[in-house]
């Protein structure tokens, strides 16, 4: 801000030069009252007194503003060609001659020399290290990967409760190729006086709320079984001895009864559907010691029947009082003609349609349990091989051994109620007990001891059926109700060398059981001899004869003398 | 002596699978070589440096230290760098089979 430039007061005078130099006089001049402004009292009313006065102040400390800014450094982005440096300033680079020559001189340098030889030796190492082994490969990729350690599980997915009362449950069969379960119901308590008609029921899995049909039998039906060949007929054995065949798609009526005179003595335990052209036809067992064979389009009677009664000589005729009450019944469509019945003595007999004589019709017995025979399933792939449960134990047995069974599961606590194989992987039975369990055992696993127990409810577990897909187990109880038990996939399906190993198991145990019987054969004919002591006869020795024992004689030799040899080779 | 060293040179050649060997001093300049001179002036530059710092590295780490071997390895194969004060020497060697 420029100062304001005082303004002087000069007074300027002109004079003629003569009268320079006189002495300026000076003489009081008194005040001259040049203006005279009296104050205007009529202009008094334009003003007022200003009360307060407001004045501003203030009383900080005086600062200035003064900026100040760092002296730039300035940059520059640019690229710089490197050819090539390092070399002394002396030496062209370009000289191939002078390089070499420097090049050779360093070489002569005692330190390069040293130099050399102390990194040669720890490169050479690394080098070769290098080509010993490549580290960074990835291992054991090769290597197959081992099976994660098998969890075998059991649990319930669902439960289906009868409406209404419960009553036990006497069948289970699977449809086909649908999703569908026929439960049969049947209370059998003879000394009731009124029968109230019993329905059995057929659920969707899905749904566990209400039954999707329901059958209206006459009377309260015992077995309930699904036509593998036609997914919507049902035929089912009932109390008084009857047999009728169902429709679903028309309704819970049945669509025909067998009459009453045609009909078994007593009630139908077991019905099972046979192979046939037309799938049309059964067969239905009961405790009353017949099998009859029916066709479903007449029901007007069987069209055949046999009794099931052991006879001894084959002149005898089987007679219906000495027959042999059934409690379970076995079909297998591979093998058309032939058949196998459980008794309630304990006895399985394999029966024959075709045989003309008594001993021909059934050909085979197996003395097979202490109780009655709740349960007789070949194994779907291994037909020689069928499953009896009954007393206490479960049992697997080969045709062909007839004294003994070949395999065989501890005595339960618990009353075994019905066991079955699993469809896909064949090794495996499931066993429902009476204490609410469902065991499975694994003949590939264990052969001890069940490989899972899962304890489903706490009443009675009467029936098992599984599923054909191999994973899901219907399991139906004394109360009525059905459990629908998943098994873990481990259970569910079978390796490729499951169907060889069990192979194996079965043709050992078999062997096994084979000269045990040669054995003990031998034993009683030694003990019979002993016995009618007169006539000494020269006795042959029956082991020659035994190709068996000379085969596992002959094989185990072997073995120990390969051992002998590879214990002496190393 | 000086054939001493132009045994091991050749020595580490004939290994198997090592395609070339450089010798460097500490200014940069490819005293031996066993590729051409482009190639050889590329590795001296770029190892040199790369050796520096991780000299650098081992040291700044712990001050007792000090880089003895650095290995560069890459999916077509391995530069081995063996530092020294003055010289480096350098080893290209092809490690898959």
């Amino acid at each position: 801000m420029d100062k304001q430039e005082k303004t002087e007061i000069t007074y300027e005078y002109t004079r003629r030069r003569k009268y320079f130099g006189k002495q300026t006089l000076f003489e009081d001049h008194g005040p001259e009252m040049l203006v005279s402004i009296p104050c205007n009292p009529a202009l008094y009313k334009n003003y007022i007194l200003r009360n307060p006065v407001n004045v501003a102040i203030q009383n900080t400390g005086t600062m200035s503003e003064h900026w100040v800014n760092s002296v730039r450094a300035e940059y520059t982005t640019s690229g710089i060609n490197h050819v090539e440096g390092g070399w002394p300033k002396d030496i062209n680079m370009n000289d191939p001659e002078a390089c070499q020559r420097y090049r050779r001189k360093i070489e002569k340098d005692d330190a390069y020399i040293h130099a050399v030889m102390h990194l040669g030796h720890s490169m050479e190492h690394n080098i070769l290290q290098n080509n010993a082994v490549d580290m960074y490969q990835t291992y054991y990729s090769e290597l197959p990967s081992i099976p994660p350690v098998e969890r075998s599980s059991c649990h319930t997915v669902n439960v289906y409760r009868e409406p209404g009362t419960r009553r036990p449950i006497r069948s289970l069969s699977w449809q086909a190729e649908g999703a569908r379960l026929a439960s049969a119901h049947a209370d059998i308590d003879f000394m009731r006086n009124n029968r109230s008609l019993q329905f059995s029921y057929i659920w969707d899995i899905e749904n566990a709320n209400a039954p999707e049909l329901i059958i209206k039998p006459p009377q309260p039906l015992l077995d309930l079984q699904y036509n593998p060949r036609d997914q919507h007929i049902l035929v089912g054995g009932m109390l008084n001895g009857q047999v009728g065949c169902w429709d679903m798609r028309k309704g819970g009526e049945p669509v025909g009864i067998c009459p009453p005179h045609v009909a078994h003595r007593d009630l139908v335990r077991n019905v099972l559907f046979v192979h046939s052209k037309t799938g049309s036809e059964f067969i239905s067992s009961s405790p009353d010691g017949v099998v009859k064979w029916w066709d479903i389009r007449s029901m007007n009677e069987p069209t055949d029947s046999m009794i099931i009664d052991l006879v001894k000589l084959p002149s005898e005729t089987q007679s219906i009082d000495r027959a042999l009450g059934i409690s379970a019944l076995e079909y297998e469509s591979t093998i058309p003609t032939r058949f196998m019945v459980g008794t309630e003595t304990g006895l399985v007999i394999g029966g024959n349609r075709k045989g003309k004589t008594p001993l021909e019709k059934l050909p085979t017995k197996y003395e097979a349990h202490l109780g009655p025979v709740y349960a007789l399933q070949r194994n779907p792939t291994f037909l020689k091989n069928f499953l009896t449960v009954g007393d206490w134990t479960a049992r697997v047995w080969s045709e062909d051994c007839r004294e003994s069974s070949i395999l065989w599961t501890y005595s339960h606590s618990t009353k075994l109620t019905d066991g079955a194989w699993n469809p896909i992987r064949f090794s495996l039975m499931l066993v429902t007990q009476w204490n609410g369990c469902l065991s499975c055992w694994d003949l590939l696993r264990r052969r001890s001891a069940p490989i899972v127990t899962a304890q489903l409810c706490d009443e009675p577990l009467l029936k098992v059926r599984p599923h054909e897909g191999g994973l899901l187990v219907a399991c139906g109880s004394s109360k009525g109700t059905i459990y629908l038990a998943e098994l873990s996939q481990n259970l569910g399906t079978a390796d490729k060398n499951d169907k060889q190993l069990l192979t194996h198991i079965l043709e050992r145990e078999n062997k096994r059981e084979r000269i045990l019987e040669a054995r003990m054969r031998e034993l009683r004919l030694k003990m019979r001899q002993d016995r009618d002591g007169n006539q000494l006869t020269p006795e042959a020795d029956p082991a020659v004869n035994d190709r068996d024992l000379e085969e596992a004689t002959t094989e185990y030799m072997q073995m120990v003398s390969e051992l002998q040899a590879q214990q002496k080779s190393l | 002596m000086a054939t001493e060293v132009e045994e091991t040179i050749k020595r580490i050649q004939a290994h198997k699978g090592v395609m070339g060997v450089v010798i460097v001093n500490h200014e940069g300049i490819p005293i031996k070589s066993s590729l051409d001179n482009a190639t050889s002036v590329l590795y001296s530059g770029l190892i040199s440096q790369l050796t520096e710092k991780a000299r650098n590295v081992v040291r700044e780490m712990d001050s007792t230290n000090e880089l003895t071997f650095l290995r560069v390895r890459s999916r077509r194969h391995e530069i081995l760098i063996a530092p020294d004060r003055e010289f480096i020497l350098i080893v290209i060697q092809n490690t898959s089979d």
